[in-house]
């Protein structure tokens, strides 16, 4: 099945009760599978741009990339494939071009943003974030999340210096320990993960999870899951109506059908001459 | 804005003290931050660490033990109006920062540094506009909380977590959210119809989904307005009295009367 057919994919991003402005940026390639959303910072309208920068950088970088190559070809690095590798050097880029802007103009000094991106291909994700945008993925009733946030808090979990639950009574949540665009370097997080039919992905802000219990995060994407556009717009109008103090961003991700890359001996010849 | 501890013995005020150090030690020795000069109270009783706006108390293994707020505790991770009890003494927690700021600045998200080496050269100087939005990481004295921690596990939990609330900030601009009304008073749904004619269905849940998986399903959801319905899958649209629904959320009322899937059912509230 060709991954456009076998995806089906739905965003939707909300300023929230108390922001003017919205530093979500969201963006879709179900072409080459490819969803990203990042949560920008910065004063005046510096975070749009960090996040719209982040966003149309690794959209358009990887997708052109993938025009004339495979995601399971040899990447970069050793027993890696290239959709992983133009994850992360897409990722890379986005940083310095956001480094970069804020480096040469006054007014986004500072800026930077969150991003978390998924790249769909051979049935499997290619997971790569930085900060704390998340990834869920739901298979059968289990909600469980993918990714884990580059943030103080959680290095405090990590450390058993908090307990999960009490985390939602800190007030140090928002203090993010890694970013895009705020250093020359950065090492983005990319994993790897099995995909099966029926999985739904969901990549949201923090002005979801901060809001939205994780419990009501899964009753409504389980119940919800034939009904993106609904799933979605439920998941906003939580965050909203329990108060909506961030901008919140949803890409929803519906697994339809297999999308294996095709394996036949011809392929695998002309692969093999390349190497 | 630091938080701070009222030292009081009853009912009488002390001394304010302001949490402005990382770790802050409570004992009856003079070198402690607070020192409170009693019997009663250990040489060296209790520590506060504070990492920016989160303080943790925890008890160094003191004779006499510590209370917060009646209960007797190891560890505690400080909410604002908690009460210490030492003895006689009592520590009150003040940490209402929060309505201090403007709503602008709250929980904007910002980037902490990884561990910063102090020997390192001024890196600051080749990147001055970067530094605007950073805070200096204080993570360098985990391993002190690390090991207290390791001792006991983790941080006891004094309360279930609390849904999060607006707060006065958000309050300020955003009021137009009634927190009790409906949302607060549990609805029902009874079936009417076919067999399981009588049946009621409490709506405890914020989400509840009616119907047929594959052929209809609607959706009940609980807002701090009221009830809805929502049309998720199927061909035919789910009726409410009688009227077909569109796409859009529709709320119920009381005594509503819901067809879906062939089966009528009532909405009403209990109580």
């Amino acid at each position: 099945m060709k991954i456009a057919e076998a995806l089906e994919v739905f965003s939707q991003t909300h300023p929230g009760m108390v922001r003017s402005h919205n530093e979500d940026s969201v963006a879709c390639e179900p072409s080459c599978g490819l969803v990203v959303l990042a949560d920008g910072m910065g004063g005046y309208n510096a975070g749009e741009v960090a996040s719209g920068i982040a966003v149309s950088v690794v959209v358009t970088e990887v997708s052109h990339s993938l025009q004339n190559a495979s995601p399971v070809e040899r990447g970069e690095r050793e027993g890696e494939d290239l959709g992983v590798s133009l994850l992360r050097g897409n990722i890379q880029k986005a940083n310095a071009s956001i480094f970069h802007a804020a480096q040469s103009q006054p007014q986004y000094a500072g800026m930077g943003t969150t991003i978390v991106s998924g790249l769909f291909y051979d049935d499997r994700v290619a997971v790569g974030h930085v900060g704390d945008s998340r990834m869920y993925r739901l298979r059968g009733e289990v909600l469980e999340l993918i990714t884990r946030d580059h943030s103080l808090l959680q290095e405090q979990i990590d450390c058993g210096m908090i307990s999960v639950e009490d985390a939602r009574l800190s007030k140090n949540k928002n203090l993010v320990t890694r970013a895009v665009g705020i250093d020359t370097d950065l090492e983005p997080e990319i994993h790897v993960h099995d995909v099966m039919v029926g999985d739904l992905y969901l990549l949201c802000s923090d002005g979801l999870n901060d809001m939205v219990e994780d419990d009501d995060i899964q009753s409504t994407v389980y119940a919800l899951q034939n009904n993106l556009p609904l799933a979605a717009e439920q998941l906003i109008q939580m965050a909203n109506d329990n108060g909506g103090r961030d901008n919140v961003s949803v890409i929803l991700v519906k697994i339809k059908g297999k999308f294996a890359a095709p394996r036949g001996w011809l392929a695998k010849m002309l692969a093999w001459f390349e190497k | 804005m630091a938080a701070k501890l009222i030292l009081s013995m009853d009912g009488a005020v002390i001394k304010e003290y302001p949490l402005v150090k990382e770790r802050m030690t409570i004992g009856r020795k003079e070198h402690n931050d607070i020192a409170i000069d009693n019997l009663a109270v250990s040489g060296e009783h209790a520590a506060i660490v504070t990492i920016l706006h989160d303080s943790f108390l925890e008890d160094l293994d003191s004779t006499n033990g510590l209370e917060v707020n009646g209960k007797p505790t190891k560890k505690h991770f400080l909410q604002n109006n908690d009460v210490i009890e030492i003895g006689k003494y009592k520590l009150k927690y003040v940490n209402d920062q929060i309505t201090q700021t403007t709503p602008a600045d709250f929980e904007k998200t910002m980037v902490m540094r990884a561990p910063v080496k102090q020997a390192a050269p001024a890196q600051g100087a080749s990147k001055p506009s970067a530094t605007q939005g950073l805070m200096n990481s204080k993570t360098g004295s985990k391993p002190a909380i690390e090991e207290a921690a390791d001792k006991t596990g983790r941080f006891e939990a004094q309360k279930p977590p609390v849904p999060p609330q607006p707060t006065a900030s958000a309050k300020t601009a955003q009021p137009a959210v009634p927190q009790g009304g409906a949302s607060k008073q549990v609805a029902v749904v009874q079936v009417l119809t076919g067999a399981n004619a009588g049946k009621e269905l409490e709506l405890v849940k914020n989400l509840t989904t009616l119907g047929k998986p594959g052929t209809q399903v609607a959706v009940l959801t609980r807002r701090p307005n009221g009830y809805f319905i929502t049309h998720v899958e199927g061909q035919t649209f789910p009726l409410v009295n009688g009227k077909e629904l569109s796409n859009q959320a529709h709320q119920l009322n009381e005594h509503d009367v819901i067809e879906l899937a062939g089966v009528k059912m009532e909405f009403y509230y209990k109580g």
